[in-house]
């Protein structure tokens, strides 16, 4: 049913639609509307066999979550950012147990400095956790991510976590297609664990794994998500099937097959870059977009593949792994070396802290990529002047103070307004 | 003097019978009746925690696990899932690839296992397995300090979890350090017995049961491996109750004391007798009962036995912190009213 | 696509106005999209949303740098932002206010749009006759069906039903209804000199 709705209540009705039977909420900005949703859902009686608990932190969100999925009950979770890394102990327990939890992660920066909008290193920080990761690249596939994302976990018996852009998504209200709980049951039948704790049965779950047998179960969970790589495309194209329209997969191209720039990015900024693209397509310049749903697994075979005809791939990315540089075009450069001719690559970090990413800029970087390429990591409208300033600075005095207040007061003192004591 | 044996009144003629384990702590009592025996005295017991554990020799916390969790799986009628902290207890029961839990049990970390057990009672009742009890175990580490935030959590919640700490004051499978259940002046690897304050810090530590109380769960009790059958009786009145109930059971280790591995019991008798670990139970906030001391010892006699009290009795006279130590016993002792004015032997 | 830019003070329900803005589109079988600017919450603080409403999916996600519309709920905040920034030479403009252009020092602004799109209106008074609270969004929302016509006042009237239930729905539906005639008697007037 079509509605015009918020993203993180659509997301809501689209997880209650999946029977949850055990939520878990502690509320952090941008999700929390989405655990808040579930929560009425739950009272009003409109989401039933749902047991939702208010704990007391992440690390017990997560922690509950994984309790009660090893007792043999769908459960779900959601955070953000700090609460991510507060539960990180957990994120690396569940994946390690192979318990099919799905989380909603509100994709946000992680502080310091405390930054409550939208970029993508929360997510960034546990890509080696075994979870899998996907991103919605609007809030009607945020909704339909969610009902694969419980599919996926359940046959693979591996975490899901879900990610949507922060406020951009999370906050934003749009027109929905909500699917009916019929349609949703016949794709989602009940969970059937593939470990449980039963008093019938009785087993030990968790024991030290020495020397001897660790890299055998490592091996196992790689293993694991390269069977992914099979199951996430089967389980979207059962799901076009049955609710007639395409969501999630590993990537989808967008005028790239006869490209000469291809652009490679996740989550909601693909839309203004598919924007950016037919203003470009329409001055003649053979540009498209790769955009990947599924960032872990790293669909390296299907990346090679739809990249293969590019002469020049400039990856956008809304995080950076500090003293290295993106995290994204690092994996896509891993998965396009030994290609016959490998395109060039340009990496651009641009979104960070929620930094909106225009139009403007896009088409100012894409053209520059081929005309002026850039060695490293390119900032997208950094200002360099503050920066400037602020280097200066730090190298005149020992003492110079905490950086991010130095910049705040330069910005206050550039827009003319007082500046704060 | 003796009476000539026909002048002897019948009843006198009748040498009576003494009976003299009945009144005993003696848990493998077949002489008492059959309700007051111990579960681990049957041959029924579930062996929950079955042999072939790697614990070391005279381990406590071993002793009131075995015993713990055969009562809660009799009073439960087996149904019955354990969650567990990392700690000692975790690790000397499932080396890889053996396990000796005859229940189901998970693992998850450290310090979450009272959210894990919230997790799993979840999952219980939305199953509507009702008749599925949950416990959560962890040692005083995993418990008082890395695992408070889930347990006053849980508590908060009054979440249908028992939680039992075994308490051997410190993190043992680490190598003995502190943690916030050390007692004061104890030697530990992280407050050893050198400086002029040897051993841990005075004026620190919680009292994780006294902090239970506060937060009005149903149920709390301290207990001890010196008194089995209480241990037992408590873990079975537990599990009569719904709601945050919690356990902690004073369990020695020979290792991280430095006391003879045979001492255990008696280590865990003198630590009630002196007063240093008061014995209760309570719910909703109030203490509703507690076990007298039968006969007060001074603490010196129990410190004497540890080697993580030496520094205490070295050179001529006794320092000063003995004293201290005596009165924390005695304010035990004053305020759960410990001892009788005049106290009777059992 | 037609892009909207509110600007307010928090309080002043300029996100739900947005809101009900992609609402009203929404009925008429209309892709929108509305966001604010995310910035803290505070109540006085100034508070930007914006709406996008198109025939086809909207795929763009940056805030909105050119609006066609602009609607300004608090007249306060010309001194303090810089509202105007990328309103569109063809654009309108809707200010929430008791005063005139020229008292608002705005004037200049508003000779660079065409004539006839830039109205001013008591939305405050409105509000507070009809619902009793300054909170102007839906009365401003009647008079942008007024002044733009791009979306139809009946599909304003269930817009805000659906965000406001019963009578202070009804409320606002008045207020709306008072400035959507408010705005079309300017334009008569004004089309008539």
């Amino acid at each position: 049913m079509l509605k015009q709705i918020e993203g993180s209540h659509a997301m809501a009705e689209a997880i209650a639609l999946c029977r949850p039977e055990v939520v878990c909420a502690y509320p952090i900005t941008p999700q929390t509307h989405i655990v808040e949703g579930l929560g009425e859902l739950v009272k009003k009686g409109d989401l039933v066999n749902c047991e939702y608990i208010n704990v007391e932190s992440e690390f017990a969100a997560l922690s509950v979550a994984i309790g009660a999925s090893a007792a043999g009950a769908r459960a779900y979770t959601a955070t953000a950012s700090q609460g991510l890394l507060f539960m990180m102990e957990a994120v690396y327990n569940a994946s390690g147990l192979g318990l099919p939890i799905v989380m909603t992660l509100g994709n946000r920066a992680i502080g310091a400095p405390i930054n409550i909008w939208n970029d993508h290193s929360d997510a960034m920080s546990v890509r080696d956790s075994g979870w899998l990761q996907l991103f919605a690249e609007t809030n009607q596939e945020a909704v339909d991510l969610h009902i694969q994302a419980f599919k996926i976990a359940e046959e693979l018996s591996m975490p899901v976590m879900v990610c949507v852009d922060g406020f951009i998504l999370t906050h934003a209200m749009e027109r929905i297609d909500l699917p009916d709980q019929a349609t949703v049951d016949a794709y989602l039948p009940p969970y059937d664990p593939v470990q449980v704790l039963d008093p019938a049965s009785p087993i030990s779950i968790g024991a030290m794994v020495g020397p001897d047998a660790f890299t055998e179960v490592r091996f196992l969970a790689h293993y694991k998500q390269t069977q992914a790589l099979g199951l996430i495309p089967e389980l979207a194209r059962e799901f076009a099937e049955r609710f007639g329209r395409e969501a999630g997969g590993l990537l989808r191209s967008y005028r790239s097959e006869d490209a000469d720039l291809v652009v490679v990015a996740m989550g909601s900024v693909c839309g203004t870059i598919k924007d950016t693209i037919d203003e470009m397509r329409d001055d003649g310049i053979r540009i498209g977009l790769v955009t990947i749903v599924s960032f872990r697994p790293f669909p390296v075979e299907a990346l090679r593949f739809a990249l293969a005809g590019a002469r020049d791939v400039i990856i956008v990315e809304k995080s950076i792994a500090v003293g290295m540089g993106g995290q994204l075009a690092d994996n896509v450069g891993a998965a396009l070396r030994n290609l016959p001719r490998p395109p060039r690559l340009h990496s651009a970090v641009a979104g960070l802290g929620g930094r909106p990413i225009t139009r403007a800029s896009l088409h100012q970087l894409f053209r520059q990529a081929t005309v002026q390429p850039w060695e490293g990591t390119h900032f997208l409208d950094l200002n360099e002047r503050v920066v400037g300033r602020e280097i200066h600075r730090k190298r005149k005095s020992r003492r110079s103070g905490p950086t991010a207040e130095n910049i705040l007061r330069q910005l206050a003192i550039a827009s003319g307004l007082p500046a704060a004591e | 003097m003796t009476h000539p044996v026909a002048t002897l009144a019948p009843e006198d003629a009748v040498q009576k019978l003494k009976y003299y384990q009945k009144g005993t702590f003696t848990v493998g009592n077949r002489l008492v009746a059959e309700a007051e025996r111990s579960v681990q005295a049957s041959r029924d017991r579930s062996n929950a925690l079955t042999c072939g554990h790697r614990a070391c020799q005279g381990c406590g916390e071993a002793l009131g696990a075995r015993y713990a969790i055969d009562a809660a799986m009799r009073a439960t009628n087996n149904s019955l899932i354990a969650v567990n902290a990392t700690g000692c207890l975790e690790v000397f029961t499932t080396p890889y690839p053996e396990t000796s839990w005859q229940l189901p049990w998970l693992h998850s970390l450290f310090g979450n296992a009272a959210a894990v057990a919230t997790g799993v009672a979840a999952a219980m009742r939305v199953k509507k397995r009702n008749e599925v009890r949950v416990i959560a175990q962890g040692g005083d580490g995993g418990t008082t300090d890395i695992g408070f935030q889930c347990l006053s959590g849980m508590f908060e919640r009054n979440d249908d979890v028992l939680y039992i700490c075994y308490d051997n004051e410190g993190y043992m499978n680490t190598g003995v350090q502190r943690s916030s259940a050390t007692p004061p002046a104890a030697r530990t690897a992280t407050t050893p017995a050198v400086g002029p304050e040897p051993g841990n810090v005075f004026g620190t530590g919680k009292s994780v049961p006294r902090i239970a109380v506060a937060h009005n769960i149903p149920y709390v009790a301290t207990a001890t491996v010196a008194d089995l059958h209480d241990l037992e009786r408590k873990v079975t009145r537990a599990m009569g109750i719904h709601g945050a109930r919690y356990i902690q059971i004073d369990v020695p280790c020979p290792l991280g004391w430095g006391a003879a591995s045979q001492d255990t019991i008696r280590l865990a008798r003198l630590a009630v007798e002196c007063g240093l670990y008061p014995i209760f139970e309570a719910e909703h906030g109030k203490v509703t009962a507690v076990r007298k001391i039968r006969r007060q010892v001074p603490v010196t006699e129990y410190l004497k036995l540890q080697r993580r009290f030496a520094h205490l009795f070295k050179g001529d006279h006794e320092d000063p912190r003995v004293a201290r130590l005596q009165a924390i016993c005695d304010a035990n002792i004053a305020d759960y009213g410990l001892v009788d004015a005049a106290s009777e032997d059992a | 696509m037609f892009q909207v830019r509110i600007h307010g003070r928090g309080g002043q329900g300029v996100v739900t106005g947005a809101e009900m803005l992609s609402i009203a589109a929404f009925f008429e079988g209309r892709h929108a999209q509305a966001f604010p600017s995310f910035g803290s919450e505070r109540t006085g603080a100034p508070v930007v949303a914006f709406c996008r409403i198109a025939d086809r999916e909207i795929r763009l996600r940056e805030p909105v740098l050119d609006p066609d519309c602009l609607i300004v709920q608090d007249a306060t905040l010309f001194k303090v932002v810089d509202v105007f920034a990328g309103l569109r030479n063809d654009g309108h403009l809707l200010v929430n206010s008791n005063k005139s252009f020229a008292e608002l020092r705005i004037g200049e602004a508003v000779n660079r749009l065409p004539k006839g799109h830039a109205v001013i209106v008591p939305a405050t008074e409105f509000a507070l006759k009809h619902v009793g609270r300054p909170v102007p969004n839906a009365a401003l929302l009647g008079a942008f069906a007024a002044l733009t016509q791009f979306v139809h006042i009946d599909s304003v009237k269930r817009a805000i039903e659906e965000a406001f239930p019963g009578k202070v729905g009804a409320a606002n539906i008045a207020a709306a209804m008072e400035a959507y005639a408010f705005v079309l008697s300017q334009q008569q007037a004004a089309s008539a000199a």
